[in-house]
């Protein structure tokens, strides 16, 4: 079963989830986290494991053959993201806003823009007793996040067939990247905080889920900080919530030394645990 | 030389546009020829993502040495502008064109790129 | 008319209620809330919306069923997986689709066309500050763009200019990507708000660097500044090195959550601990730009 974890906005507690969720699943049978977060992977602080692949991955982009190039310019002209440009005798290629489609490259009346492989980011694959971690982490100055969250979701596939709960740790926020991360699986748990902030970011977050069909069920972190006005949203929209974390001081403590915090706090790990159970109701309904 | 400025008009007295790729207007200065010539890219406000590297070739295909602007072009306008021997000069944004002009010839703007 | 911009690499700082607080200590000001995909400054300043447009960005494929030959070469060169015949008739994911066009060059019936598609709209409210607001919001899955940015900064210089005000405070887009040098372009300031961790500090690092391209003064503000005092300091020779003025250090205080949580400004929520700091602060930056 995958399991997306995402949230609204960043900073809701996902990542904290998603981690010590994944842990406490692995104790009992092979599960599997994927850190999609690619702009900026941080679950890896939190899981000490043996490292079983480390995999540079890339996508195609074209490249200019001068030999070969008739300066035609039809390829400035089917591109639609200006990322093949005319410059008097020569064609550049900005690979920031290639979207990789290969129209110009197989449009091209010369074969004078072959696609070529380039760097895109690097993929880490870690086992830590039961559990398999994946991590992806998009190339410094690189924008585009859906490409390698498609090839992590890749990797994953064809890896872990044998893991009973498949975790995902999404970037935060609803655009195209949440979005790449989400699409194909099979339930979606929504991190909010009871504020007006955490509110507002989670009916876009359910909006999405929503548009994409997926269950979705709703974990209420800090519970205690703000007002009480998400479970009234939840009951309305027909939304379980599936736990009520307590705001502890200790609980951001052991996050900010890099801990796993259901070993230390039982209330946390009772939390997993009617999740867990949840996820399991669900798999038998499936 | 042939002078472009980032501009919010097409004469003398408009002012200078701070923006590099969405511009609404391209002015050039032929200073030999005494002669303003302008290329209006208002369209540019379709444009959802790229605007920078749109405008530069724009620049590119009219062939000015000298690029007078307010904050300079962003890092991919920036790589194509750099293929040529255009020199920026920052920090006119808000002038009108002539007193952008004469802020140059007296050495007042900063250079950039 | 000047316009500062307040950014801040990754969210989480603070910034949303920084500019909400130097809304309530400044006058003759417009608000424009830039950072779409996480917009939040109309949660504090509940907006009254006076006017909206629907806002165009990207185009999606369409295949037209009636001029469709179901050939299917569009299904066997679409990269994106968004081409498939689940009822005998070729169609289009507009969720996959990342409108290439490709499809369209090939299609020997023309039967696909490439439309605009709506992805938001933008607003112009009046706010309980005696403040307008320039926002938008978008569509599920659309992405914030150079293009959205600026429309919503041409609105707020259009609003300010109208209304003869002095200022535009700018709640700017996150990232290095065209949202942000949107945010960026025609800025006379930048305020950076950060906060004192190892990946705050690299996002800073980053930021700077493109506002530092364009010439941009900027300023500094550090919240919650006493939760690593360590990489507090790293951040002040950061400042030093670079000639960015650090304006001031926040402690951290959890009067950022219960204001949010009352839909107030920090200033609003205690005058008394809120509004020297933030009037301090707003002095700071109107003597830099007179």
């Amino acid at each position: 079963m995958k399991i997306a974890i995402a949230s609204g906005k960043g900073g809701t507690g996902k990542t904290t989830l998603a981690v010590n969720l994944a842990l406490r699943a692995a104790e009992f049978a092979p599960a599997a986290l994927l850190d999609l977060d690619v702009e900026e992977p941080n679950s890896g602080i939190f899981i000490q494991g043996r490292l079983i692949e480390s995999r540079q991955l890339s996508r195609q982009i074209p490249q200019w053959d001068k030999a070969a190039c008739t300066l035609c310019g039809r390829c400035t002209q089917v591109c639609q993201y200006h990322a093949v440009l005319k410059l008097g005798p020569e064609i550049l290629i900005l690979p920031e806003l290639c979207h990789s489609c290969f129209a110009c490259s197989e449009l091209c009346p010369a074969d004078a823009l072959p696609m070529r492989p380039r760097s895109l980011g690097l993929l880490r694959h870690w086992q830590s007793g039961k559990l398999s971690f994946v991590e992806s982490k998009l190339d410094i100055g690189l924008e585009m996040a859906s490409p390698l969250i498609r090839q992590t979701l890749d990797y994953a596939r064809r890896d872990f067939s044998d893991a009973a709960y498949q975790f995902r740790d999404c970037p935060p926020g609803t655009s195209c990247s949440m979005i790449a991360a989400v699409k194909d699986a099979d339930l979606a748990i929504l991190v909010t905080e009871p504020t007006p902030f955490g509110l507002y970011d989670l009916s876009l977050a359910v909006e999405t889920t929503r548009q994409l069909h997926k269950p979705t069920a709703v974990v209420v972190n800090r519970h205690g900080i703000g007002n009480d006005d998400v479970y009234g949203y939840c009951a309305e929209q027909d939304l379980p919530v599936w736990a009520s974390i307590p705001n502890r001081r200790e609980i951001a403590e052991i996050y900010s030394r890099g801990g796993i915090i259901y070993p230390e706090v039982p209330e946390f790990r009772l939390a997993l645990d009617d999740i867990l159970a949840r996820l399991a109701e669900q798999s038998v309904q499936t | 030389m042939k002078i472009a400025f980032t501009a919010t008009g097409t004469s003398w007295d408009a002012t200078i546009d701070p923006r590099f790729g969405r511009t609404d207007y391209l002015v050039f200065y032929d200073e030999d020829k005494d002669e303003l010539t302008s290329v209006d890219n208002r369209e540019i406000v379709n444009v959802t993502h790229g605007a920078g590297p749109k405008t530069a070739q724009l620049i590119y295909d009219h062939a000015p040495q000298i690029l007078i602007t307010g904050n300079g072009p962003g890092g991919n306008a920036a790589a194509i502008l750099n293929r040529t021997q255009l020199r920026i000069y920052l920090g006119a944004g808000g002038m009108t064109l002539r007193q952008a002009y004469t802020a140059y010839k007296e050495n007042k703007l900063p250079q950039g790129g | 008319m000047k316009e500062i911009v307040i950014i801040s690499g990754k969210g989480g700082t603070g910034k949303t209620s920084v500019t909400a607080a130097l809304a309530c200590v400044s006058r003759s000001r417009i608000m424009a809330d830039c950072d779409v995909d996480a917009a939040d400054l109309h949660l504090i300043l509940q907006p009254r919306i006076l006017s909206r447009e629907d806002f165009y960005g990207g185009v999606k494929a369409v295949i037209d069923p009636a001029a469709c030959v179901n050939c299917g070469q569009c299904g066997v060169i679409c990269r994106f997986g968004a081409i498939s015949h689940p009822n005998g008739n070729y169609e289009v994911d507009p969720l996959d689709c990342e409108g290439c066009g490709y499809c369209q060059q090939i299609c020997p019936a023309g039967a696909i066309s490439l439309p605009q598609q709506k992805v938001g709209q933008c607003y112009i409210s009046d706010t309980r500050l005696d403040c307008r607001l320039v926002h938008a919001k978008l569509d599920i899955g659309a992405d914030n763009s150079g293009k959205l940015v600026a429309k919503v900064k041409r609105d707020a210089r259009q609003t300010a200019e109208d209304g003869q005000l002095d200022w535009v405070l700018v709640d700017g887009s996150p990232g290095i990507g065209c949202p942000v040098i949107s945010s960026l372009s025609g800025a006379d300031f930048v305020i950076l708000v950060t906060e004192p961790s190892l990946s705050g500090l690299h996002d800073l690092e980053r930021v700077w660097s493109l506002t530092r391209n364009f010439g941009i003064p900027g300023g500094c503000v550090i919240n919650k500044a006493d939760l690593n005092p360590g990489v507090s300091a790293l951040i002040g020779g950061f400042l030093a090195r670079e000639n960015i003025a650090l304006i001031d250090h926040i402690p951290y205080d959890e009067d950022f959550t219960r204001a949010m949580t009352q839909g107030i400004s920090l200033v609003e929520y205690d005058p008394q601990k809120w509004q020297p700091r933030f009037a301090r602060i707003w002095s700071h930056i109107t003597k830099e730009l007179t």
